[in-house]
């Protein structure tokens, strides 16, 4: 097996991106993401890339839309409130077809908030990344080796799709430290990109990267040829990761560091014969609707633990066809479901045999 | 020892984070399962520093530590704030040159060690957190000072590579004055 290093998920988020071959980083700094642009600020001048730490967020997803259109990969990240800056910026790359990444270490909100972890911009990522009709692939890791994986995943995916990928962590993923192997990342080589406006050397038509259409005819045909490409995400692209579900007869629907508190609890409740188990959604949009389809015909309840105020649990009911009662639990505002009340929740409904 | 959790705790600046690190890293280098989770925000500028360490032999699931098995305080507000949350027949390491009262828990092992004051006689007065952490890996059957120096090889950047021999010398101090080496 390969070497393994301790190193903070923010801090895997950035190598990784390396690895992954990009070369141009724009950010603005915000706690708890700091370390990514520092990483880079240190990183890129020294393998021929570019670090620039903008005048603000928006400058810099519009940097990223300028490099994107050129045909490099490009990543920026950011923080809860600095991400709601770029949605304008998210939006005009949906609209020009345009690959990039874009983190969010998400904080407790809504307006500045505070600084500790959050997940409470679930439905920004997964529902309203911008204005119009456009989706982004929202990858949500759990552990430090899935920040560094699913930052590799997320370049692959942008560039196969030609949209943004959004990583959606929180702050203790982005903080916390665990041991990483980043020499078998799956690293895919870039795509040609045809249409990157690289200069025509006169020898060909000019690219136009674009996301204005005056013709209503023509601005509909793109959005219906985008959705075609969506659709064909939801089929081939969601991921997730069932835990002790085999013979489960209570679900626990939760991803990120819900996911990790939860699995804490699951053991105890094992411990105490409730039969529990967990899915993971690791790809929050396309969302996996699969398994909790499959898990309403098998389980009495679902409870979705989340660090917000019940976000992911309507992907949990439209998934479940609400054929199953499907409860929330949490914390939120920086704060962070224990174990234990993780573990009360399951009692109380074992207790009643799954009714509501 | 299936999972041990540690709490790391005291002032920004007394090297909290990195006892927590060389602890995390020496897990990892015996082949467990490790996390290390920091506080962060305004109290790492002044204030009270902490961070969280699990060392497991099953994949880690929170990495929030709220019941230490071992609590590392440094100073009285980390010993007055963590005190309660220790596991029963749970271990206190503190550092009884800056803090003056005792452990008041009669279910857990108290282990004071004037560490700042033991620093300061060694020659290393900002080693004080590795003179503990001597004493805690003593305490714990675990001080194999060739590990050591293979961990600090790890967690000391190559730029302060001189610093190595004087961290295993802090932590030597500190195992010694267990009396269990």
């Amino acid at each position: 097996m390969a070497d393994k290093v301790l190193m903070k998920g923010n801090e895997a988020i950035a190598e990784a991106a390396i690895l992954a071959g990009c070369r141009h980083y724009f950010g603005y700094p915000i706690t708890p993401q700091t370390e990514i642009a520092a990483y880079m600020a240190k990183r890129m001048p020294k393998i021929g890339g570019t670090f620039l730490q903008a005048e603000s967020e928006i400058a810099a997803i519009n940097m990223v839309y300028g490099v994107a259109a050129a045909g490099y990969r490009v990543m920026t990240s950011s923080s809860s409130p600095g991400v709601a800056l770029k949605s304008e910026g998210l939006s005009y790359i949906a609209g020009a077809d345009l690959p990039s990444l874009v983190v969010n270490v998400q904080r407790g909100g809504p307006g500045l908030g505070g600084i500790q972890p959050s997940q409470s911009d679930y439905f920004m990522a997964t529902r309203a990344g911008g204005h119009g009709d456009f989706r982004m692939i929202v990858l949500a890791p759990a552990s430090v080796q899935e920040m560094a994986e699913l930052t590799v995943k997320g370049f692959s995916l942008a560039d196969q799709y030609r949209m943004t990928a959004m990583i959606l962590a929180d702050g203790t993923m982005g903080q916390m430290m665990e041991p990483v192997a980043l020499d078998s990342l799956p690293v895919s080589p870039m795509p040609e990109k045809p249409w990157a406006t690289t200069g025509t050397k006169m020898q060909r038509p000019h690219n136009i990267v674009n996301s204005l259409y005056l013709s209503p005819d023509e601005l509909e045909k793109t959005n219906f040829a985008r959705f075609e490409r969506y659709k064909q995400i939801e089929e081939n692209e969601a991921m997730y990761e069932e835990y002790l579900m085999e013979d489960a007869e209570y679900c626990i629907a939760a991803f990120g560091i819900a996911a990790r508190v939860s699995k804490n609890a699951i053991d105890e409740a094992r411990r105490r014969g409730i039969r529990v188990g967990m899915i993971r959604p690791i790809t929050l949009w396309p969302f996996p609707v699969a398994p909790f389809k499959k898990a309403a015909g098998q389980v009495k309840h679902v409870i979705s633990v989340e660090l917000s105020m019940g976000q992911m649990i309507e992907d949990v009911r439209l998934a479940t066809e609400c054929r199953v009662p499907v409860t929330l639990c949490n914390r939120v505002g920086g704060m962070i479901p224990s174990p234990e009340q993780v573990l009360e929740a399951i009692l109380k409904i074992a207790d009643q045999g799954g009714k509501q | 020892m299936s999972t041990r959790q540690f709490l790391f705790s005291g002032f920004g600046g007394q090297g909290i984070l990195f006892a927590g690190k060389f602890m995390a890293y020496k897990g990892m280098l015996d082949g467990k399962h490790v996390s290390w989770l920091p506080s962060y925000g305004p109290e790492m500028r002044g204030g009270t520093a902490s961070c969280s360490v699990i060392i497991s032999d099953t994949p880690v699931g929170s990495p929030i530590v709220s019941t230490p098995d071992v609590l590392v305080a440094m100073n009285l507000p980390s010993l007055d704030k963590y005190e309660g949350s220790v596991a029963t027949d749970g271990m206190i390491f503190f550092d009884s040159s800056l803090i003056e009262r005792d452990v008041k828990r009669e279910d857990v092992r108290a282990i004071p060690l004037a560490a700042t004051s033991l620093a300061n006689e060694i020659g290393t007065p900002t080693l004080a957190n590795m003179v503990l952490l001597g004493k805690i890996l003593a305490s714990l059957g675990e001080f194999d000072e060739e590990k050591i120096a293979a961990v600090l090889k790890k967690v000391i950047s190559a730029k302060r590579a001189d610093m190595l021999e004087a961290n295993l010398n802090a932590m030597r101090a500190g195992a010694q004055s267990t009396g269990l080496i």
